[in-house]
C-alpha cells in the first residue's frame, strides 16, 4: 500500500460523463472536494463527455457512467459511481489503505 | 365477431416480420427467422455453440441479407473471434474493413475497479450505439453480457440496467441475439429469459452413452409458429447446420420410373426394378450378401451416369472396392469418374444425430440420385434404440423428399425374426428384400425373396442367391414335395431329377422298340395271311378251271361213246 504518496506527485484524474446527468454533477462535486482536500494544488481534472465522443468508450473500456480513471500515478485506477462513498473513493485511488474501509 | 378473433390473431402472427439467419436449418424452425427488431435470447451450457451461432447470424446477415451488424463481446477479444470463425472460412477482417461488421470488445475487470456510489451502465448503450452507428446495423450480438454480474457487485442495479438495454433495443429496432450460459434449473444464471421473452432458443450438448450430439430447441417464440423438437446441428467447415426434423408430411414426389437393381434376375422379381426414389431395405444375416446387392445397385446407377453416394459404416473403402472386385464389380472407375461417393466412418465415432446431420450435409452438397448406408443397423450401435428408430424414420423421409432412391442395408441377428427386428422403419419402406441363410444338409446357403415392393408386381418366390465371380446371380430353388432345396441338395435332386428322366425317357424307347418289333411281326404275320389267302384264291381259280375241263371231257367222252353206240340207242343227231 501506498497511502498518500509524496507531494510532489502530480495527479491526472478523468472523470467519464454522458451528459448533464445528476450523477454526472454529483461526481464532479464529489471528487473536487475529495480532491481539494486530500491532494490540494495537484490534481488535474479532465471531465470527458462520452455523449459527445462515444468513440473514447470503447477506447477507454468505459462501461459504467460516472467513471473515475486515475491516469497518474501508475497504476491506472478506475472508481464508479458518483463518488458519493468517500471512503471507497478514497481507496480506490489509493489515498487510503483497504482495510480501513468498512467493506458490507 | 367471434370467428373474427382468430381470423385477425393468424393474421398477426403470419405478419410477423423476421429477420432470416442464413442458417442451413434454422430458418426451416422458426419459420423465416429470428423477430425482427426484437431480441432473441440463444442459451446454452458452455461450448454448446452459442458464440458461433450468434456470429454466423451476423456474417450471414452483413454478406447474405444486406444487413450490417454489430458484435459486442464480453468475453473475447476481437482477434480471438476472428479466429475463432476464420477456421470456418469467414473473414471477419474484410467485412469489417468494409464497414459490414463493426466490433467491440466490451471488458471489465472487478479487481481494477471501486465502486463508489451510483452509476449507470450509459457508457455501455453509448458503445453499443457506437457501434450500430458506425456500420449502420441491423443486426447485434451481446455475448455474452452475463459476464457483466462477474464485473459489478450490484445485482439489482445490473438487471435493471439490463432490463433498460433490451428496451433500448427493440426501441432501435436492431435485431439482437443475446447469448446466455445455462443456469441451474433455469435457462440462464441470471434469469435473462424474464426479460427477453420474444424468442428463446436453447442450445444443448449432450453427450449419452460416450456419444455427443449438439441440439438445438426453440424454448419460446412470441407471436409465431415454431417446430418444438429438439433439433440436433452440427459446426461444419460451413458453419452451423440444423437438421430440421422433418415436418414435410406424406407430400413427396412419386415417381413411376424404374431403376435397375444391378441384378437382372432381380429386376425380374420385382417387374423391371426398384421405383425411382423409393426406400429399399436390404436385411439379412451376416454374410447373407447384402453388401454384394448394394454394390450392385451401386454400379447400376453409376452405370447410368447418376451419382450415388455409399455410406458405409463397417468396411474402409479400400475394402469394399477389393471385395467388390472379386465378384465382379469394378467401382474404381466410378470412383475415379466421382459418381460414386464412398465415404466410410465408424458410426460410434460420432452421436447419432450428427451423423444424420452429416448426411443431410452430404446429400445436400452431392444431391446424389441413390444412396446407399451400410449398414443402418451399426448406427444403432451410435445411439439408443428410440433414437436410432427416430432419425432413420427421419433419414428416410428426408430422402424421399428429395426423390433420392435410398438402399438401407441392415444387419439382422440370427436368432431373431427376420421380419421383426428392422428398428420400425419397414412401414416407411417401399420395397423390403430379405436375404437368408437356408441351412440344410450340412451347408448354408443364400436365399433371397422379397417381403414387400409397394405398387408393383412382385415375384412370391425364394431364389437362391449365388455369389459369383461374375457379381450376383438368382436361381430359381427347387419347390417340390420335398421341400424348398438349395445348394448341393438341390443339384443332387436335379441330378435325381434328371436320372428319373433319362430312366423314363429309356423305358418309353424300349418300349417303342417292342411296339415296333410286334408290329413288325404282325405286319409279317399279315403278309403270310395275304399270301396264303392268294394261295387258297388261286388254288379255287385252278380247281374251278379243272373241273369245268373235266366236265368238257366228260361231255365229249359221252358223245363219242353215242357215237360208238351209233343208232343203238336211235339218238337223233
Amino acid at each position: 500500500m501506498r497511502p498518500s504518496a509524496n507531494d510532489e506527485e502530480r495527479w491526472v484524474l478523468r472523470l467519464y460523463t454522458a451528459g448533464q446527468t445528476p450523477k454526472s454533477v454529483a461526481a464532479f462535486e464529489n471528487l473536487k472536494r475529495i480532491c481539494d482536500e486530500h491532494l490540494p494544488g495537484r490534481y488535474e481534472i479532465e471531465v470527458i463527455d462520452l455523449m459527445k465522443n462515444p468513440r473514447l468508450a470503447k477506447e477507454d473500456q468505459i462501461v459504467a457512467i460516472p467513471t473515475l480513471v486515475r491516469k497518474l500515478p501508475d497504476p491506472l485506477r478506475k472508481i464508479i459511481g458518483d463518488l458519493s462513498d468517500v471512503d471507497r473513493t478514497l481507496v480506490g485511488l489509493q489515498l487510503r489503505p483497504a482495510f480501513q474501509v468498512r467493506r458490507p | 365477431m367471434i370467428t373474427e378473433a382468430p381470423a385477425g390473431a393468424a393474421r398477426v402472427a403470419a405478419s410477423l416480420p423476421k429477420a432470416a439467419t442464413g442458417i442451413s436449418g434454422l430458418d426451416e424452425i422458426t419459420d423465416g427467422g429470428l423477430p425482427r427488431g426484437r431480441p432473441t435470447l440463444v442459451c446454452g451450457s458452455a461450448g454448446c455453440g452459442k458464440t458461433l451461432l450468434a456470429m454466423e447470424f451476423l456474417i450471414r446477415g452483413a454478406t447474405q441479407f444486406g444487413e450490417p451488424g454489430a458484435y459486442i463481446t464480453f468475453e473475447e477479444t476481437e482477434e480471438e473471434l476472428a479466429q475463432n470463425v476464420r477456421s470456418l472460412g469467414h473473414d471477419v477482417e474484410r467485412l469489417i474493413a468494409e464497414g459490414k461488421l463493426a466490433f467491440d470488445h466490451v471488458h471489465v475487470e472487478r479487481q481494477q475497479i471501486e465502486e463508489a456510489g451510483e452509476y449507470d451502465l450509459e457508457g455501455l448503450f453509448l458503445r453499443i450505439g457506437l457501434a450500430i452507428d458506425s456500420v449502420g446495423a441491423r443486426r447485434v450480438v451481446l455475448d455474452t453480457i452475463e459476464s457483466l454480474f462477474s464485473g459489478f457487485s450490484n445485482p439489482a442495479l445490473l438487471r435493471a440496467e439490463l432490463r433498460r438495454l433490451f428496451r433500448w433495443l427493440k426501441d432501435r429496432g436492431v435485431t439482437a441475439v443475446i447469448t446466455a450460459e445455462r443456469g441451474e434449473g433455469a435457462l440462464t444464471r441470471q434469469g435473462l429469459e424474464e426479460y427477453v421473452s420474444d424468442c428463446v432458443l436453447l442450445l444443448d450438448h449432450r453427450v449419452q452413452q460416450q456419444v455427443s450430439t449438439r441440439r438445438l430447441r426453440v424454448v419460446k417464440y412470441r407471436g409465431s409458429g415454431h417446430g418444438t423438437n429438439e433439433y440436433p446441428f452440427l459446426i461444419t467447415e460451413q458453419g452451423i447446420s440444423v437438421l430440421p426434423v422433418t415436418s414435410l408430411g406424406l407430400s413427396h414426389k412419386v415417381s413411376s420410373e424404374r431403376v435397375s437393381t444391378g441384378v437382372a434376375r432381380l429386376d425380374a422379381m420385382l417387374d423391371g426394378g426398384y421405383y425411382r426414389g423409393s426406400s429399399i431395405l436390404v436385411s439379412g444375416t451376416a454374410g447373407s450378401g447384402k453388401s454384394s446387392l448394394a454394390a450392385h445397385f451401386a454400379a447400376a446407377a453409376c452405370k447410368r451416369g447418376e451419382r450415388c453416394l455409399y455410406l458405409a459404416f463397417e468396411e474402409s473403402q479400400a475394402q469394399i472396392v477389393r471385395n467388390m472386385r472379386s465378384i465382379g464389380i469394378d467401382l474404381q472407375p466410378w470412383l475415379a469418374r466421382g459418381l460414386l461417393h464412398l465415404e466410410a466412418s465408424r458410426p460410434t465415432s460420432q452421436g447419432l444425430e450428427t451423423h444424420l446431420a452429416q448426411v443431410h450435409q452430404r446429400v445436400s452438397e452431392l444431391k446424389p440420385q441413390a444412396i446407399i448406408i451400410d449398414p443402418i443397423s451399426s448406427l444403432a450401435a451410435a445411439g439408443p434404440s428410440l433414437d436410432t428408430e427416430a432419425m432413420l424414420l427421419r433419414l428416410i423421409d428426408f430422402l424421399k423428399d428429395r426423390g433420392i432412391t435410398a438402399m438401407l442395408v441392415s444387419l439382422t441377428s440370427g436368432d431373431g425374426a427376420l421380419e421383426a427386428t428392422e428398428y420400425g422403419v419397414s412401414s416407411l419402406i417401399d420395397t423390403w428384400i430379405v436375404l437368408r441363410d437356408i441351412e440344410l444338409a450340412g451347408e448354408r446357403n443364400r436365399g433371397l425373396y422379397v417381403i414387400k415392393s409397394r405398387g408393383m408386381h412382385h415375384s412370391n418366390q425364394i431364389r437362391e442367391f449365388l455369389i459369383t465371380s461374375q457379381g450376383i446371380d438368382l436361381l430359381d430353388v427347387y419347390v417340390g414335395p420335398e421341400g424348398v432345396l438349395t445348394g448341393s441338395m438341390r443339384i443332387a435332386q436335379e441330378a435325381r431329377e434328371k436320372a428319373a428322366a433319362l430312366g423314363r425317357r429309356q423305358q418309353v424307347e424300349r418300349r417303342e422298340r417292342e411296339l415296333a418289333v410286334r408290329r413288325a411281326a404282325l405286319r409279317a404275320q399279315v403278309l403270310a395271311l395275304e399270301q396264303e389267302l392268294k394261295a387258297i384264291d388261286e388254288e379255287a381259280r385252278i380247281t374251278s378251271a379243272e373241273s369245268a375241263a373235266a366236265e368238257g371231257v366228260r361231255a365229249g367222252e359221252r358223245t363219242a361213246a353215242a357215237a360208238r353206240r351209233g343208232g343203238e340207242e336211235g339218238d337223233p343227231e
